[in-house]
């Protein structure tokens, strides 16, 4: 038997017993950050492809939600803050060895660069839009021109973005459930997955979702490929690693994350998008809304479990 | 120059001294602490082995807290105190994650505090708070790269383990077993 008290009494608020220090809002950060690389990855990639004709919602309809997300992502960031007035020492560095230095200045280049996407596209979606100023219709002209290169800039920073997610958490070692390197693609690849819901939600067109359907599904697969894999690499790991692998294999996670995350979040969604592929009627809006909330629930579960997970000693 | 603490687990009695004389020295708002004392119950009657130990930030060599810091605010400062400058810290809360030892919290005020080993005292000349009331003096500071220093000698003569050294972090607050 072994046993550890603070003899000189120590219950810090946030800390002790358990750590807590981040709250909903870094989930939420976390989620929305994923979703808008996702719809920025495929705005870029399928322009670069040259698809803009078959891919209106791809294209110009879903990109419109990439910036507002952002900005509402950032403000969340900015709640967590508990040294509220000094954030702009953020802007002061570029830390290289810290994921929250460089993922605040990719932020701050990918939230410009979506409005000036969307920008691009104002005058084709809203015929009646008027810049009213000279400048910026030269500088829509000078977008509209630029588009492709304004996309590889897009498609490597919505990379950035959506890996960065996972390597915020991923950095810190002290946080065994966390510290493992197949958190930053896993992040990235559900955050395509829900960028392509959101698509999927907003599509009219049948080409466009049937493309993004299959494409949804194979992320799905390589998402659940990476959850078993990121699981089986924590059970063939040291103590800290099983001990943070056994919250979600029989410890207070099991039942929210195998039924939340993995089974409405992943499994069913793509057996209706397979059942959709196959010709049955299925309403597209059930397995996005599913993948929207099942990429949710994930961020809140891995968060808030990687937060109790520490170094026994 | 290489600052540590060795702290003797044997001689120590758990009185929380150190942990007053540091809330009272660094004014550490009430409710929380920089330092603190745990005791390890290993075994059952008869065979019972206690470990008290009094912990605090272990001034790593290779400090995660200092990595993961967006603004730079926590920093290593000559003889590899780990430090928090108040007006660069935006509480984004990475180092209090970071840190194996839960040795750092989120002061009222906004920003992360944690032990600076009082280097307002040693650069005095003088040592940690915590060492200087230890009233078993159970507790050595000193230089590690100065061969006659208290705790160079100490950990030369003695068997000692340091907390999770498995974390990478190579921390420099030794207990003497």
């Amino acid at each position: 038997m072994k046993e550890e008290i603070f003899v000189s009494g120590r219950n810090i608020p946030d800390i002790d017993p358990f750590l807590n220090i981040w709250h909903w809002q870094i989930p939420i950060y976390l989620y929305l950050g994923g979703v808008a690389a996702g719809i920025l990855f495929f705005a870029g990639l399928f322009t670069l492809l040259g698809k803009e004709k078959e891919m209106p919602a791809t294209m110009k309809w879903a990109p419109i939600i990439a910036p507002i997300i952002l900005v509402l992502g950032l403000f969340f960031l900015f709640l967590d803050l508990k040294h509220k007035l000094y954030f702009w020492q953020l802007y002061t560095t570029m830390r290289f060895e810290s994921p929250m230095s460089w993922g605040a200045w990719v932020l701050m280049a990918i939230t410009p660069l979506s409005m000036v996407w969307v920008g691009s596209y104002m005058k084709e979606m809203f015929p009646w839009w008027d810049w009213k100023f000279k400048v910026l219709n030269l500088f829509e002209s000078w977008a509209i021109k630029n588009r492709s290169n304004i996309a590889w800039v897009m498609v490597v920073l919505a990379v950035i973005l959506g890996i960065y997610t996972g390597i915020l958490l991923s950095a810190f070692n002290a946080r065994p459930l966390w510290n493992n390197s197949i958190l930053g693609p896993l992040f990235l690849v559900s955050g395509m997955s829900t960028g392509a819901a959101v698509i999927l939600l907003v599509s009219k067109s049948h080409y466009e979702r049937t493309l993004m359907s299959r494409i949804d599904l194979l992320l799905i697969v390589i998402e659940l490929f990476f959850i078993f894999h990121m699981i089986m690499g924590f059970r063939a790991g040291s103590a800290v690693q099983i001990a943070a692998a056994s919250l979600f294999v029989g410890g207070p996670f099991t039942i929210t994350f195998w039924v939340f995350v993995v089974l409405l979040g992943l499994l069913f969604p793509a057996l209706l998008e397979t059942l959709e592929l196959r010709g049955f009627k299925v309403p597209v809006i059930i397995p996005a809304i599913l993948i929207l909330f099942g990429g949710l629930m994930f961020r809140f579960i891995m968060v808030e479990a990687g937060q109790i997970t520490r170094y026994l000693y | 120059m290489r600052y540590a603490m060795a702290i003797d687990t044997r001689k120590c009695v758990g009185c929380s001294d150190c942990v007053v004389a540091c809330q009272t020295e660094n004014d550490v708002p009430i409710g929380f602490c920089r330092d603190w004392v745990t005791e390890t119950v290993d075994g059952s009657y008869p065979n019972v082995v206690i470990e008290l130990r009094s912990e605090r930030c272990n001034h790593c060599d290779y400090s995660p807290c200092v990595r993961c810091c967006p603004t730079g605010a926590s920093h290593i400062e000559d003889g590899g105190i780990v430090l928090v400058t108040k007006s660069k810290c935006i509480g984004c809360g990475a180092c209090i994650q970071s840190c194996p030892y839960e040795a750092r919290y989120s002061h009222p005020d906004g920003y992360v505090d944690k032990c600076t080993f009082c280097i307002h005292r040693v650069r005095k000349g003088e040592k940690p708070a915590c060492v200087a009331v230890c009233p078993t003096k159970c507790m050595y500071f000193g230089d590690l790269d100065d061969e006659n220093s208290e705790v160079s000698t100490i950990l030369k003569n003695r068997k000692f383990k340091a907390l999770a050294p498995e974390a990478g972090t190579q921390p420099h607050i030794y207990y003497l077993v």
